[in-house]
């Protein structure tokens, strides 16, 4: 029996210590980023790996999902007999919500899970150590680069993801169902606000790729150097990560769109 | 490992598509083109009763989109809703010009429509609208219908 309070607290102050840990890494972070802003082209190449070659799953995704806010949105629309507003329904629900949290989630674990795995093999391997070695500090040469460069990206691909999605549901309820092009495009215009609902989008998309890089570098910095660690901290990093969009866009979402 | 500048284009392209995006919605689904930096004059209007109007509600005379609903306040020494609009500079009105709150479609949103009167006067930052009409509640509407209904129902049975 005291065995177990035992075991239960020292996981609880466990998971505390982690955290202060994860903050005050996130604080070394910014404090040596200066290098990689500065040698912008690391900075790029994890652009590369994090962005580009998230760029098909997002567009792909970004596509169906608005097909099927089409279909579905019309078939709903279609019972009050404002199937015009179609484009709104579309827009609206992409913009706001749709974009940013499924491009975070597909961002997670596309992306946030390879920075796991690759950090934690570099740490795995005695590399991070041998860069020590090399009075060349791992966490401005292989941390902060892939930090900024998940930062820089995220919004960009949430912002794809919901043009894409508009554009899925241009297809299929203009193309495929029928409902007039002007009043799809036109009521979507009047409805959809910059400030109120693109900008906040590109806010919350922003705040979802700080917490998924930061969780990804973090775990993969964290992660036992052992074949066994390192699974279980790419997975803790899509677990961790996927709960703490949800949480957050809840509370994003209260602050940014109460009543008006 | 693929070479530098060929990953550099990649980013690139890739930060272009991004910011492409952006543009799309800002322009295309986003209204931010239509309607913002124009300059504007304030005038308020007092109504009884507003039903559900919105700030930023549109602002229609003749169907065309002349302004933006500014600000709803409460006055407590006449117990009215006092609406300030913010009207396109481009576009004057006269004073006696009549001020509705009207409803698109049965149950669409609503929003403010400006009638122009014949004074040669027009109106100025600043100013206040005569002659104004509140929103048509539904349910005040049906019970008007309904007591109107019964009062001829008495009458038909005498």
């Amino acid at each position: 029996m005291i065995d177990f309070f035992e075991r239960l607290g020292g996981r609880a102050l466990g998971s505390v210590h982690r955290l202060g840990f994860a903050c005050r890494f996130l604080i070394l972070t910014l404090r040596n980023s200066g290098m990689c802003l500065r040698r912008f082209s690391l900075v790029t190449r994890e652009i590369y790996s994090a962005g580009v070659l998230s760029l098909i799953i997002i567009l792909v995704s970004g596509l169906f999902v608005g097909m099927v806010l089409g279909l579905q949105g019309y078939d709903t629309l279609e019972r009050y007999g404002s199937s015009s507003a179609l484009g709104v329904l579309v827009a609206l629900s992409l913009v706001r919500e749709l974009g940013p949290v499924v491009s975070g989630l597909l961002f997670a674990s596309r992306a946030g899970s390879a920075i796991t795995a690759e950090v934690g093999l570099m740490k795995a391997t005695e590399q991070l150590a041998a860069m020590e070695m090399m009075a060349v500090d791992p966490i401005a040469r292989v941390i902060a680069p892939r930090f900024w460069a998940g930062v820089i990206s995220m919004p960009l691909l949430a912002a794809m993801f919901s043009g894409m999605g508009v554009f899925g549901g241009y297809l299929v309820g203009v193309r495929l169902i029928g409902v007039d092009e002007g009043s799809f495009w036109s009521q979507m215009q009047a409805a959809v606000d910059f400030r109120e609902d693109i900008l906040n989008g590109v806010i919350k998309s922003l705040v979802f790729g700080i917490a998924v890089t930061w969780i990804a570098v973090f775990e993969g910095y964290d992660a036992p150097p052992t074949a066994e660690g390192v699974s279980g901290a790419t997975t803790r990093t899509v677990v961790t990560s996927s709960l703490s969009i949800l949480a957050l866009d809840f509370m994003l979402t209260a602050f940014m769109f109460r009543g008006v | 490992m693929m070479k530098r500048k060929a990953l550099d284009l990649w980013a690139g392209l890739f930060v272009a598509m991004g910011l492409g995006a952006l543009l799309f919605l800002a322009l295309k689904v986003g209204n931010l083109a239509s309607f913002s930096a124009a300059e504007t004059y304030l005038v308020t209007a007092n109504f009884d009763n507003i039903g559900g109007l919105k700030k930023r509600a549109p602002v229609k005379s003749a169907g065309v989109v002349v302004g933006r609903v500014e600000d709803i306040a409460f006055d407590t020494s006449i117990y009215e809703a006092t609406v300030t609009l913010a009207i396109d500079k481009r576009y004057l009105f006269p004073k006696d010009t009549s001020v509705k709150i009207l409803t698109a479609g049965l149950l669409g949103e609503q929003y403010v429509g400006l009638s122009a009167g014949g004074d040669t006067v027009k109106l100025k930052d600043g100013d206040k609208f005569k002659l104004t009409q509140s929103a048509v509640v539904l349910e005040n509407l049906i019970s008007q219908f309904l007591f109107s209904k019964a009062a001829d129902g008495d009458k038909g049975g005498k």
